[in-house]
């Protein structure tokens, strides 16, 4: 019973955030894609100019949410603590790797949950990479790897992501005509701005406070037997499905639709979701947490993982200026190649910080 | 008694520093960390492997882990 109590946050939290999935796909966000914070990053990236791929430009509401609902929430807690230089170089391009990867697969590891839970089987293929990537990367942790100490930082250097995803929302509020905003395709498709911004503080706060992570539930069971975390993913999951067969059955906007051909916004070559997703399990684990782990921890005064999400938002431009973004018709040439090197630069990022007098 | 100092360390790397010197240094072992985070999770990898843990607060932010 103990054992069960201790495990509810998590579990809760999973709930609400698959259930918060359901609810703003069926108020307009493209389908299966209530939460991702991969594409939305990438959305973000275009919506400010970086990327000029008309159909996926939109600052996203739920990503400064997310931000800002983690930091009221580690404010509240008293576990706003702002702490950095923890190896930022490699987060940086570690978080472009990630990028690499997710779009590849067209969704970053809470997408995938939620792909699963639309019926969309290509997504089985991206958790197996997913395992896969995790499994290589518990291995250099096994070996010492490390990004060694972050320090304690001036207070400034921990505000200053909250302060972005304040100005980011006072913009996307305003909506000046210097923004981009699609008119078409899944950038053009969004839950209204209030309460896409409420989804994202509120499950913020939650993964905030429960340390809510795709990554690390996969990652502590492979290391440590220790279903903690994992619980929070099959959550997820198991609200997402019935939550589409609700919205299925009353006739809303969202559905479990099984299957592998016609997904939205998904491609159906196997070796490459899985590829991409391998990347992704990798590189996630050498930064310690999935890309919702990282936006947290951001909001949470973790510079490193500011960081991070930097590069994760430089990796999206890249992607959609060079063509390295999947699209439903398929993965493109470039972005096999560009998965390749990813996986190389990571295994290579991961290979020289092993510590082995630690 | 054994003490190691995780602190500055992030997630998941207190755990496997806290696992490595259970093995090496053996019992009883105190872990310094610095964040509420690696104190959950090292609680809940010394009890899941049936360990007696004890913690304390050391103030600002600074926890003290005694597993026995």
């Amino acid at each position: 019973m103990e054992k069960i109590k201790s495990h509810l946050g998590i579990i809760l939290t999973g709930l609400i955030v698959g259930a918060v999935s359901v609810v703003l796909v069926a108020f307009g966000n493209p389908l299966n894609m209530g939460f991702c914070i991969a594409c939305f990053l990438r959305d973000i990236a275009g919506g400010v100019g970086l990327h000029r791929a008309a159909a996926v430009q939109y600052i996203r509401p739920e990503i400064i949410g997310l931000v800002l609902g983690a930091l009221i929430m580690a404010l509240a807690g008293k576990e706003f603590k702002v702490r950095g230089g923890s190896s930022p170089m490699a987060r940086f391009v570690l978080g472009f790797c990630v990028m690499v990867g997710a779009l590849m697969f067209l969704g970053c590891p809470l997408r995938m949950v939620i792909r699963l839970g639309g019926g969309d089987g290509n997504a089985i293929l991206g958790l197996i990479g997913f395992i896969l990537g995790i499994f290589i990367g518990t291995l250099f942790l096994k070996k010492g790897f490390s990004l060694k100490k972050s320090q304690p930082q001036n207070r400034v250097e921990g505000t200053l992501m909250p302060a972005v995803a304040a100005a980011l929302l006072v913009l996307v509020a305003a909506a000046p005509a210097f923004l981009f905003f699609s008119q078409e395709g899944p950038g053009s498709m969004r839950a209204p701005l209030l309460l896409a911004l409420a989804g994202g503080l509120i499950v913020g706060a939650l993964a905030q406070r429960t340390r809510l992570c795709m990554v690390g539930g996969i990652r502590d069971v492979m290391l440590f037997r220790d279903w903690h975390l994992l619980m929070g993913f099959l959550a997820i999951f198991a609200a997402v499905l019935v939550g589409n067969l609700i919205v299925g059955a009353a006739g809303a906007r969202g559905g479990f639709t099984p299957g592998f051909a016609g997904q939205p916004v998904a491609h159906t070559d196997g070796l490459w979701n899985l590829l991409g997703m391998v990347l992704v399990g990798l590189a996630s684990v050498l930064l310690g947490g999935c890309p919702l782990r990282q936006l947290i921890l951001a909001g949470s005064g973790n510079s490193d993982s500011a960081v991070a999400v930097l590069g994760m938002v430089v990796g999206a431009a890249f992607c959609h200026n060079f063509g390295l973004a999947s699209s439903a018709e398929g993965p493109t040439g470039a972005g096999k190649i560009a998965v390749l090197i990813g996986l190389a630069v990571a295994a290579a990022i991961g290979g020289l910080n092993l510590n082995r007098k630690k | 008694m054994n003490q190691i100092d995780a602190r500055g360390y992030s997630c998941p790397e207190p755990v496997l520093m806290t696992k490595k010197a259970l093995k090496e240094l053996g019992k009883p072992l105190t872990v310094l960390v610095d964040s509420e985070t690696p104190l959950q999770n090292i609680t809940r990898f010394a009890r899941n492997s049936g360990h007696t843990v004890a913690s304390r607060s050391l103030g600002d932010e600074e926890y003290e882990i005694v597993i026995s």
